[in-house]
């Protein structure tokens, strides 16, 4: 039991070590109120994140993410701007979310073809579609916008957990008990393990693909919302590249791209180590992109390298 | 026909009949199951088998015939039908997913309310009582790809036998199995058969359909040749249904061999081992003979042979080729020193599925002349030509990607590469695996005529029968060391299984 | 008649061409004189040479993606690596080196890049998507900094060289389309030529299979690395030449994803194994065809995403044999 749990330990360390080695450099950063900006800020990635785990773990990837965020955006604001309620939008822009999941499940299945291509048709698909809504920012404006930005819950020390955070932390814990809790997260882990084998043992592989991807769709339809949220806008370019960030945010968190092997909640650090990196910087003063972007990469190869050794000393056939 | 007296079958197929592209591959064939009954399914690659069983277990679906369970009349649209209706199959190639544990292995299956809720807690206990039946204990939490072949296999029966399992499919079970494990599993076996389970027995282990079954099916191009009660066929019998002539024969006329004329030395190990692999060895392999490599699975037939051609690489000693000292070597340095091999596993080790046939022979040659010196088209083809004629290899043309041909085909594609580059060694791992045996014979009158031309052979093979009908000296292995050779005269089958069970007769 | 109709229909070449001749049609029958071609100031001019020239970029990357894609891997980090090209250019021009020199230097990052992939897909045993995807986040952040340290204060340039290579023209033919049947026959030989096709083909198909034949596996999947490196150096130089700037937050942005496209179009797969240069080509100028009918027909530039979309998803759909028999027959069983 100890073994598979080794990638998630190695993310925590990593995380912990980026906290203390910010909180060495900088006075106030090891504190909750840093830690609860991290998570209202990066809520939306990691809540994409979580989707884009189920789909890697199943030997899967999702392109479309990035963009079901923008769309979903756009959408809400200019139902605002005809009155709707932004709940009500939510719950509408989450069901389209989870059928185009779910088609585009069907049609990687179906018609065999690979889950980069399909994904990546969807990517250009649903961002045209976005650009189609509206070519600018769109403010959106009710109320309720108001007091999702001042919901919050104190934590110990000057940090609060924002709407944001708390969004995302009730959609991880729903992630964790659908995975290891569920016959369905068995089959995913199954399917990423060995699809051929999960077939013969009978695991339904058309359902469970179709739900793998519903539940990503589901999962970028609620990041779209809570940007959406946080931003008070619906802006077309919202979630450009973003997929990038949540594949980084998955492997980072200790699941390997191969499929089968992973967790749900490291993907949780996973992407608090990208939100903490960025935070560094941005304390550093120098706010340049370029040294975020090249400090990524270097922290993406330093776990890559460390997983590749990892899983060659397991005795995991298989994952090759 | 013969059947059990006085049971209504379980499973009735009639007059099945199925075509692909190209191919009949069954007609008009028969096939019934009684409860509490082994009914083994025999016959080469190609003769329809695995179709027939894939048309019960609803893996494919059939052009003709009717199948009926219990008396009804069936028709499965999917394997998840075929196991709702109580038909569980176990494959040759053991189907777990192999980083999950034991526990969520078993937990797998057609689903029943796909979002249900799992309890870990009685998951475990089901595990347990599915293990326990089969008298197996072990720790489930544990990933099941760590335990060895048969405990896998155990495993993999354990999560087909459900508790409306009726059928029990076996698909070649003791493929990876020793004389010990098979033991279990047949002691298994009786046992369902005892509780009325009816099981179809895939094998071409002859003897273990003597030893376990209770009606034997042969099957030979499509067509049902007949279905006997064990007891009322011989073995010459049920090999000449099989294969149409007598194996006998074609081993009574290698049974001959040259004491003398051992050739010049053409490949000297000395002392080549690696660690937790093989423990050091000597080896001398001479031009014009045969050493057959025996041993049982696991003793390190393989990596014997990937030592020596240097797939494996070795940390102690030295091999000497031709008097070239040629320690440290790689696979292109063997087979630039002219040593060729043929690998166990044809299709993970030894052929591109996709690329032609033509290119899969030409492709050692290739690699030997270099990235830049291309050979000519017409030269490939006439090589590639004069391969498939030479070995008898059942294809139209060269340019059809080899996984379309048969099992015994491709075995001889790989055999045609390694022969392509012309070597003065030739390593083969298991060269009839998985082929009718009719093919068999062919091969291993082929090594004998390669021998005789003067080609220096070592055969690694889990088939005495073909070690001693084959080999001119036959090296033993045991638990990852090779315990002895045995020359000439001596070698048969008695010499051989006493050197592998060695004096403490305890071992295994 | 019909045995050759059937061939001709499963062969993998008939989708590219016919979606291209498709939107080419469509296009001529919403635009009066699309096909038309003119000779302005001693050039040719005309949506069709457009297409061409436009897709010239895609087209070299796709064609080192292909290779790549051949040995069952993938670059996702093409567009990266045109973005250094791009900082490396401007950084020599600033340093005053000779332009022909700053070609090679340009060439050589490109190379340097695919090394650097190379090295962890082959050396370190790395999956390729994962492995490029290192440079694919950082390689832009390079680009910045190199153009921050040494771009000076204007990232832009003047170079007759590059820009004649990259804008101009000879003979009436633009310089670039030149360059780019020049780079494809020297790949094509390259492949198709030498063993080198083979040996790739063999290690997508089955790497452990190949090592134990005596092919390297591991330096040939190097070289792919390389060579699409090189080539995405190719595209880096005429892109950048184009815009005379250097720009690594945008130039090249989803270049990766129309190269892979492009690829798949073009009848390769991702599990590796067969290449399709040409095809690969038409495959780039297809989704280029894409664009400029989208833009010719008058619809808003947003459609042109969705239009893509709506493409690669129905060239895939026939391309893949459950939905053809859905289709009811009328294609019938191909030879995989």
């Amino acid at each position: 039991m100890s073994k598979k749990y080794l990638p998630l330990a190695a993310t925590i360390a990593v995380f912990l070590a980026l906290f203390l080695v910010g909180g060495s450099m900088y006075r106030n950063f090891l504190s909750t109120l840093v830690l609860g900006n991290i998570l209202a800020d990066n809520a939306f990635i990691i809540i994409a994140a979580i989707g884009a785990t189920f789909v890697i773990l199943s030997g899967g990837i999702d392109l479309s993410i990035g963009s079901m965020i923008g769309l979903v955006g756009v959408c809400m604001a200019v139902l605002d701007r005809m009155g709707w309620h932004p709940l009500a939008t939510a719950a509408v822009m989450i069901c389209f979310g989870i059928l185009y999941g779910a088609l585009q499940g069907f049609i990687i299945d179906y018609c065999d073809i690979q889950p980069f291509i399909v994904t990546l048709a969807g990517l250009f698909l649903l961002r045209g579609l976005c650009f189609m809504v509206t070519l600018e920012s769109v403010p959106i404006r009710h109320d309720f916008v108001d007091l999702y930005a001042s919901a919050k819950i104190p934590l110990p020390g000057r940090g609060v957990l924002r709407s944001s955070a708390l969004v995302m932390l009730a959609a991880l814990a729903l992630a964790i008990f659908i995975a290891h809790f569920t016959r369905f997260g068995n089959n995913v882990y199954a399917i990423g393990g060995d699809k051929e084998s999960a077939r013969l043992m009978g695991v339904n592989v058309r359902r469970t693909t179709i739900g793998i991807y519903a539940i990503g769709g589901f999962y970028s339809a609620l990041a779209g919302v809570v940007y959406a949220l946080y931003t008070s806008s619906g802006y077309p370019l919202a979630g450009s590249t973003l997929e990038l960030s949540a594949i980084a945010a998955v492997v980072l968190g200790g699941t390997l791209l191969t499929g089968g092997v992973g967790m749900v909640a490291g993907t949780l650090f996973g992407g608090m180590i990208l939100g903490l990196i960025s935070t560094l910087i941005i304390f550093h003063g120098s706010l340049n992109s370029a040294w975020i972007m090249i400090s990524s990469g270097v922290l993406l190869f330093a776990f890559i390298v460390l997983h590749r050794f990892l899983v060659s000393s397991f005795d995991l056939r298989g994952t090759s | 026909m013969n059947a059990p007296a006085n049971t209504k079958p379980r499973v009735e197929m009639q007059a099945i009949g199925k075509s692909f592209p190209g191919v009949r591959a069954l007609s008009n064939v028969d096939f019934t199951l009684h409860p509490g009954e082994v009914h083994a399914l025999l016959g080469e690659n190609g003769a329809g088998k695995s179709t027939l069983i894939k048309i019960l277990t609803g893996a494919l679906k059939r052009d003709a015939g009717e199948i009926r369970l219990d008396g009804k009349a069936v028709n499965f649209n999917s394997t998840g039908e075929a196991q709702a209706h109580g038909i569980s199959t176990v494959y040759q190639e053991v189907n777990l997913i192999p980083a999950m544990s034991v526990t969520k292995n078993l937990t797998l299956g057609p689903s029943r309310g796909a979002l249900g809720v799992i309890s870990w807690g009685k998951a475990r206990k089901r595990a347990r009582e599915k293990l326990a039946r089969l008298k197996l204990n072990i720790d489930t939490e544990q990933p099941v790809g760590s335990f060895s072949v048969a405990v896998q296999q155990l495993v993999a029966i354990a999560h087909a036998l459900d508790d409306d399992t009726s059928v029990l499919v076996l698909d070649e079970p003791t493929a990876s199995l020793d004389a010990q494990e098979t033991a279990t599993l047949f002691a298994i076996i009786r046992d369902l058969k005892a509780r009325g389970m009816a099981i179809v027995f895939i094998t071409h282990f002859l003897d273990q359909v003597y030893e376990i079954s209770d009606r034997i099916s042969v099957l030979r191009n499509g067509n049902l040749v007949g279905t006997h009660m064990v007891s009322n066929i011989s073995r010459q019998d049920l090999i000449s249904e099989m294969i149409g002539r007598e194996l006998g024969e074609i081993e009574a006329r290698l049974a001959h061999k040259d004491q003398a004329g051992q050739g010049k030395q053409k490949l000297v190990a000395r002392n080549l081992g690696r660690k937790r692999t093989l423990k050091p060895f000597d080896l001398t392999l001479h031009a014009g003979e045969v050493v057959g490599l025996a041993g049982l699975l696991g003793s390190g037939r393989t990596e014997m042979t990937k030592l020596v051609f240097g797939a494996i690489r070795s940390d102690s000693g030295e091999i000497h080729v031709d008097g070239a000292d040629m320690s440290g070597t790689t696979p292109r340095r063997s087979l630039a020193s002219g040593i060729a091999f043929c690998p166990e596993d044809r299709k993970a080790e030894g052929l591109v599925g996709d690329l032609s046939i033509r290119e899969n022979i030409m492709l050692s040659m290739q690699a030997k002349r270099g990235w830049l010196r291309q050979l000519p088209r017409r030269e490939q083809e006439k090589i590639a030509g004069e391969m498939i004629r030479a070995l008898g290899i059942a294809t139209p043309d060269a340019e059809k990607p080899v996984r379309q041909l048969s099992g015994g085909n491709q075995q001889k594609v790989v055999l045609a590469r390694a022969l392509a580059s012309n070597p003065g060694v030739l390593l083969l791992d298991e060269p009839t695996r998985g082929i009718d045996v009719g093919a068999h014979a062919e091969i291993i009158t082929l090594i004998r005529r390669l021998c005789d031309d003067g080609m220096a052979l070592l055969v690694a093979s889990s088939e005495l029968d073909e070690i001693v009908a084959a080999s001119d000296r036959v090296a033993v292995l045991r638990d990852r060391e090779k315990v002895g050779e045995i020359d000439g005269a001596d070698i048969n089958r008695d010499n051989i299984i006493r050197m592998i069970a060695g004096d403490d007769s305890g071992q295994h | 008649m019909p045995g050759r109709l059937k061939a001709l229909a499963q062969s993998r070449a008939v989708w590219p061409l016919l979606a291209l001749v498709l939107i080419l049609i469509i296009a001529g029958s919403v635009s009066p004189n699309f096909f038309e071609i003119r000779i302005v100031e001693g050039r040719l001019f005309g949506n069709l040479i457009d297409i061409l020239y436009r897709a010239v970029p895609t087209a070299l990357v796709a064609l080192g993606m292909a290779v790549v894609i051949g040995t069952r891997g993938i670059d996702l980090s093409v567009g990266s690596i045109i973005a250094i090209v791009g900082a490396v250019i401007v950084w020599r021009i600033k340093m005053g080196d000779p332009h022909i020199t700053i070609l090679f230097t340009a060439l050589a990052a490109g190379i340097l890049c695919g090394m650097w992939n190379g090295f962890l897909v082959s050396a370190l045993k790395i999956q390729p998507i994962i492995a490029t995807l290192i440079l694919m986040v950082a390689g832009r952040g390079i680009g910045m900094l190199i153009n921050q340290l040494y771009g000076g204060t204007d990232p832009s340039f003047e170079s007759a060289l590059l820009q004649w290579m990259s804008t101009g023209s000879i003979w009436l033919i633009p310089t670039r389309l030149v360059l780019a049947a020049a780079i494809f026959l020297v790949l094509w030989l390259l492949i198709r030529r030498t063993a080198l096709g083979l040996f790739i083909e063999s290690v997508g198909g089955n790497a452990a299979a190949s090592n134990l034949a005596g092919v390297r596996a591991g330096l040939i999947i190097f070289v792919a690395y390389v060579l699409s490196g090189l080539l995405s150096a190719w595209a880096g130089v005429i892109m950048t030449a184009d815009t005379h700037t250097s720009d690594p937050v945008s130039v090249a942005l989803y270049i990766e994803l129309d190269a892979i496209l492009a690829v798949v179009i073009g009848g390769g797969s991702l599990a590796g194994g067969r290449i399709y240069l040409g095809m690969t080509v038409i495959g780039a100028l297809v989704i280029q065809a894409l664009t400029t009918a989208t833009l010719i027909s008058g619809l808003p530039p947003e459609y042109n995403l969705i239009i893509k979309a709506l493409v690669v998803l129905s060239v895939l759909f026939l391309q893949s044999a459950n939905a053809r028999k859905a289709l009811g027959g009328l294609v019938s069983r191909r030879s995989a």
